[in-house]
């Protein structure tokens, strides 16, 4: 039970709950105490040290971020002594640092380097004894260079405990203390997902996407080339961050003009083939569900979950939806349906996917992937890619006019957009699902039960003709666990699952909070991002995937119906089983469709 | 039961093991029994003797002659003149010609006071010298809250190196309603130049046990492990011969004599982290993780081992309880100073004449315990320095050795008790390659976990060893103490804070050869 405690913080005297540690009463009290490896989202490290202050009659600082408040607590956050400490500790921890911080991916984005300016430190205070070793560039999404690794332990807190993954941990002691994967055989190595979580918390640029960027450049800058480029959802309420808009702005339209600037030949859009996932997904829930299945369907476009399911729910694999994400259904359709509708030689289309995501870099690259004869998707940038992208260009996003996408595979409705956030691919899934079995619209379009940022949430849907269907919404992976532990436990104890239909996002918060997105991607922003999405959603003349012109068009020239013959041979999957110790593929667990 | 005309009492201890005691034993049995003495000569295994010589050391009762390092060729005529004659070999006895005479201190001890006298492998001899009867006591007379009021009384205060009350952190855990608790037995030994409980768990296992039952009894856990350092071969070995002999004997295990009690003790070896004997390392270590430190509060007698209250205990500690137990608080105080009660079980090492272990009262003057119960320094030596408290010690130049051995005496000269060790250095060594050596091992042992200690103590290497090469400045010296008094500030465990000492009196007290070398 929380007391109440008085305390002074700084000669102001405040009431608060002795379950507060002093870091969280002095942010909420506008009081800043400096602080490195403290990030509110996660649980404390408490390995910097920076945020130390005094509490009078103590004869050492303590740990703002750590220590809880007590009663009679007199705190200074500010002293003679306290800065030197701050100072000279991040003299130490630079002087064990890779400074190269023009060309830093981090650069102004890298919260030592701020913190080291705001501090006012020397840098040439202790002689840099950093011993050079070797960068992971051993995954197709992460790169980790421990070079410039301070050791803070964030990343491994949000590997272990938001995502359950285990793929990072401390390995050796003293001075060469470093973050590593098991048996230091590198990233892509271990059971890391690619989710890219790591990326999004790395205080500096130790971890960060492996970057596709020159090859993009190449291949625009080739006249021999025809590049088309797909953009992910949350992309286009992420952007503007960057560009000194508001957070959540929606800005699809700059996001093409951008696009057609810096030269890719064709601006289409991943919206559109979020419908259709809809449509092949809804089928196959509709007819799992007219057939009574006892065990659920979960959805499949992110591919931090699929690699997880893969590793460590290998056994539930049949229960996941063979539809290919929406990314890889426009990379299979730029190589068919839309290099037959334009005439294009499909070896000369170059498929860029630019995604909120690090995962699906290794998506991209999957073998399996290939059903147009070609690698389906070619390169996948992040939104910090695209970024550095416009900024090379040149392109002053903030005041860019509006532009239209190119016609084809672009049109989306608003539950194609809502993908972006958690709950959108379960929301759009009902609005549609509901038309399938019933043949009539849903009068209220809007699912609130499986909106917003709580870990798991629960919905029924009455849908007449079959009564209620039973859903479940989990973000971040150790969510994901507890809804597939409850689906074992179901199925091993009952013979059946609590929910039928199951959204499982690798990210927190979903795609907004994806791990390629630009930095400053914490639990709040992503909540602004993710009801950006559901204001586009509001304000789109079509809001179910059904009834998306351009996706009915695809299956009335190209496909025939969702689930036939050639939509199944081209736009769904099957899975592997893979190791816990090294992610590799040890199995295959489901086959494609004949 | 059989009688005979003397015991010869050989110390088994790791040191006199390397200098092969074992080999030794055999022979000197072989050599009795050529002369048919088998009979009339015990020959004995028994702990450590204490504060002796080199080598393998023998007592010999009831003429209490000691022998130190005796070799195997030197058999034949001990037992020759002594065993068969009756004429002690002189050349061989403790070295009585220094200035000062060791001073055997038998009287005043309480964990040492069977080591070297009992078979520490026989638990029949500890309970011959009234072993277990503090337990018995504890068990059948007192209510838990009565032990942890006795122990309170007694002043009892932890001798792993904080110094924390022991009664008021077992008051913590007792009241304390649920389910498990445990006693953690913190013997993972590893401060430099300490190895005092290496020899009272050597020499004296069972008390070390019978503490730990009481304890466990005080505070109601149910569960004791000893986290032991993996080095300690011996103490290992003996250890658990004596939790199967006190299992054997209904001391251990479920329902205790029909008390509705029950104890297992189990033995944890660690896997030599010096960080380890920081208490909450010790217990994330124990639960099979990276030996990293926790953050304090929750203090482990909340939530410790597996988020169970936890009493982590030293060594030293656990081994006065039985003390106290029978004896009673007043007994226990009679020893040591009223702030600083019962005795204290110091390892000598360096230049001096008889480099050991010894028990005093507390507050014993650091001159008296180096001259007198030492033997002064080496023949031909003279005193430079003292580090006390092993190598996150104090370095106490010849002006501060009148410094009293108690918590609050030591804490006016800053210096502090620490794990009881005592390195003595004469006037030839240097003051710069002590913290040299020091700071390289303050380098190697820091866990990594935070920046201020992994930075810290790697930066405070390279400075000293610039000093040492005679390449450093006065400069390099001040920044040392800026890094040592940030670490001091800002380190997240009591390793991290630990540099300062030895930094901080090496400059202090020794600043002249800072001075010299830095001119260089």
């Amino acid at each position: 039970m929380a007391k109440t405690v008085n305390i002074w913080l700084d000669g102001k005297h405040l009431e608060v709950p002795d379950t507060m540690t002093i870091i969280e009463v002095a942010d909420q009290n506008e009081v800043y105490i400096p602080r490195l490896c403290y990030h509110p989202d996660l649980p404390p490290t408490a390995n910097c040290g920076v945020c130390v202050v005094e509490i009078v009659g103590n004869p050492t600082p303590k740990r703002a971020c750590c220590t809880p408040v007590s009663e009679g607590m007199k705190l200074i956050t500010n002293s003679k002594k306290l800065r030197a400490y701050r100072k000279t500790l991040v003299e130490m921890i630079l002087s064990n640092h890779d400074v190269s911080c023009p060309t830093c991916v981090a650069n102004n984005k890298c919260e030592l380097q701020t913190l080291a300016n705001n501090l006012g430190v020397d840098s040439d205070a202790l002689p840099n004894i950093l011993e050079k070793k070797p960068v992971d560039e051993s995954s197709l999404s992460i790169v980790r260079d421990i070079n410039k690794c301070i050791a803070c332990g964030r990343c491994i807190n949000v590997c272990n405990e938001t995502q359950t993954v285990y793929a990072l941990t401390f390995a050796d002691r003293g001075i060469n203390t470093h973050i590593d994967t098991a048996f230091s055989l590198g990233m892509a190595n271990s059971p890391c997902v690619n989710c890219g979580q790591c990326t999004v918390y790395c205080p500096t640029g130790a971890l960060h996407e492996r970057s596709e960027l020159d090859a993009v450049w190449e291949a625009i800058l080739d006249p021999d080339k025809h590049v088309i480029v797909q953009e992910a959802p949350s992309i286009r309420v992420s952007l503007g961050e960057e560009f000194g808009m508001p957070l959540g702005s929606v800005t699809p339209k700059k996001m093409y003009a951008a696009l057609r600037r810096i030269g890719f030949d064709s601006v289409m859009d991943t919206n559109f083939t979020a419908d259709l996932t809809i449509m092949e997904e809804g089928t196959e829930c509709v007819t799992k569900l007219k057939a009574g299945e006892k065990r659920p369907l979960i959805t499949s476009c992110s591919p931090g979950w699929i690699k997880f399911m893969e590793t460590y729910y290998p056994d539930l694999a049949d229960c996941v939806s063979t539809a290919k994400s929406p990314m890889s259904m426009f990379g299979v359709l730029a190589k068919t349906y839309y290099a037959q509708e334009n005439n294009i030689d499909p070896a000369k289309i170059v498929s860029v996917a630019i995604m909120p995501c690090t995962a699906k870099k290794f998506e991209a690259r999957r073998p399996e992937l290939r059903d147009s004869g070609y690698q389906d998707t070619d390169y996948v940038l992040t939104t910090r890619e695209f970024i550095r992208m416009i900024k090379e260009a040149g392109i002053d996003f903030a005041n860019l006019p509006e532009e239209e996408p190119d016609k084809g595979m672009s049109f989306y409705s608003g539950a194609g957009t809502i993908f972006g956030a958690t709950g959108g691919v379960m929301e759009a899934a009902i609005r549609s699902a509901y038309y399938l079995v019933t043949g009539k619209d849903l009068e209220n379009v809007e699912i609130q039960g499986v909106r917003g940022l709580e870990g798991v949430k629960e919905a029924s849907v009455e849908i007449p003709g079959f009564g209620n269907v039973n859903v479940a919404v989990a973000h971040g992976l150790s969510n994901a666990r507890k809804v597939l532990d409850r689906v074992r436990e179901g199925l091993a104890t009952k013979g059946e699952s609590p929910w039928h239909f199951i959204e499982i996002m690798a990210c927190p918060g979903g795609c907004v909070g994806g791990g390629g997105q630009p930095y400053g991607n914490d639990i709040a922003s992503r909540a602004r991002r993710g009801l950006a999405l559901y204001e586009e959603d509001r304000s789109l003349p079509v809001r179910q995937s059904h009834r998306n012109p351009e996706v009915l068009k695809v299956y009335e020239k190209f496909l025939g119906q969702p689930n036939s013959p050639l939509a199944l041979k081209l736009l769904h999957t099957y899975y592997f089983k893979r190791s816990v110790t090294n992610g590799q593929v040890v199995g295959q667990v489901t086959h494609k469709h004949q | 039961m059989k009688f005979y005309r003397s015991h010869i009492l050989v110390g088994i201890s790791e040191a006199s093991l390397l200098a092969g005691a074992e080999e030794f034993i055999k022979e000197l049995r072989k050599e009795l029994a050529k002369y048919d003495l088998q009979e009339e000569i015990n020959v004995l295994e028994t702990g450590p003797l204490g504060f002796f010589g080199k080598g393998i050391c023998l007592t010999v009762y009831p003429e209490n002659i000691t022998y130190q390092d005796v070799k195997i060729e030197d058999i034949p005529e001990l037992v020759e003149e002594h065993f068969l004659k009756g004429r002690p070999v002189k050349r061989l006895m403790l070295d009585t010609t220094s200035k000062y005479k060791p001073r055997l201190n038998y009287e005043n001890r309480i964990v040492l006071r069977n080591s070297g006298v009992i078979d520490p492998e026989n638990i029949e001899e500890y309970i011959g010298v009234g072993g277990y009867e503090a337990w018995e006591k504890a068990f059948t007379q007192m209510k838990p809250e009565e032990i942890v009021k006795e122990v309170k009384e007694s002043g009892l205060r932890g001798r792993g190196g904080a110094g924390f009350p022991t009664g008021v952190k077992w008051s913590f855990t007792a009241p304390l309603q649920v389910p498990q608790k445990y006693v953690v037995v913190n013997a993972d030994e590893g401060e430099p130049g300490t190895f005092k409980d290496r020899l009272i768990m050597e020499g004296d296992p069972h008390q070390l046990l019978e503490g730990v039952m009481i304890c466990a009894r005080a505070v109601g856990a149910t569960k004791a492990y000893i986290y032991i350092r993996g080095e300690y071969k011996l103490c290992i070995e003996r250890l658990r011969k004596a939790i199967a002999q006190a299992y054997e004997y209904g001391l251990l295990g479920k329902n205790i004599f029909d008390s509705g009690f029950d104890l297992d003790i189990d033995i944890k070896i660690g896997a030599g982290a010096y960080v380890c004997g920081e208490e909450t390392a010790l217990i994330e270590s124990l639960e099979g993780n990276r030996g990293n430190p926790r953050w304090k509060p929750p203090f482990p007698g909340v939530e410790g081992l597996w988020k169970a209250p936890t009493v982590v205990n030293n060594v030293e500690t656990l081994a006065n309880v039985p003390f106290i137990i029978k004896n009673g608080a007043e007994a226990f105080k009679a020893h040591g100073t009223p702030q600083s009660t019962g005795t204290k079980v110091y390892t000598i090492l360096g230049d001096v004449t008889y480099p050991g272990l010894c028990e005093v009262d507390m507050g014993t003057p650091l001159r008296t315990i180096i001259n007198e119960y030492a033997g002064g320094m080496k023949k031909g030596f003279r005193f430079k320095a003292a580090l006390v408290g092993g190598a996150a010690g104090v370095l106490l130049p010849e002006r501060l050795l009148d410094v009293n051995m108690d918590f609050a005496n030591l804490n006016e000269y800053a210096a502090v008790l620490g794990s009881g060790a005592i390195l003595v250095l004469n006037e030839h060594q240097s003051i710069v390659d002590l913290l040299w050596s020091i700071l390289r091992f303050f380098r190697h042992e820091s866990c990594g976990k935070c920046s201020a200690c992994r930075n810290g103590c790697q930066q405070l290497y390279e400075l000293i060893t610039k000093i040492k090469k005679g390449e450093g400045t006065m400069e390099d010296v001040d920044l040392m103490l800026t890094i040592a008094d940030t670490m001091f500030a800002t380190s997240f465990c009591a390793l991290g804070q630990s540099p300062v000492m030895p930094v901080r009196s090496a400059i202090e007290n020794f600043g002249d050869e800072f001075q010299e070398i830095t001119k260089r």
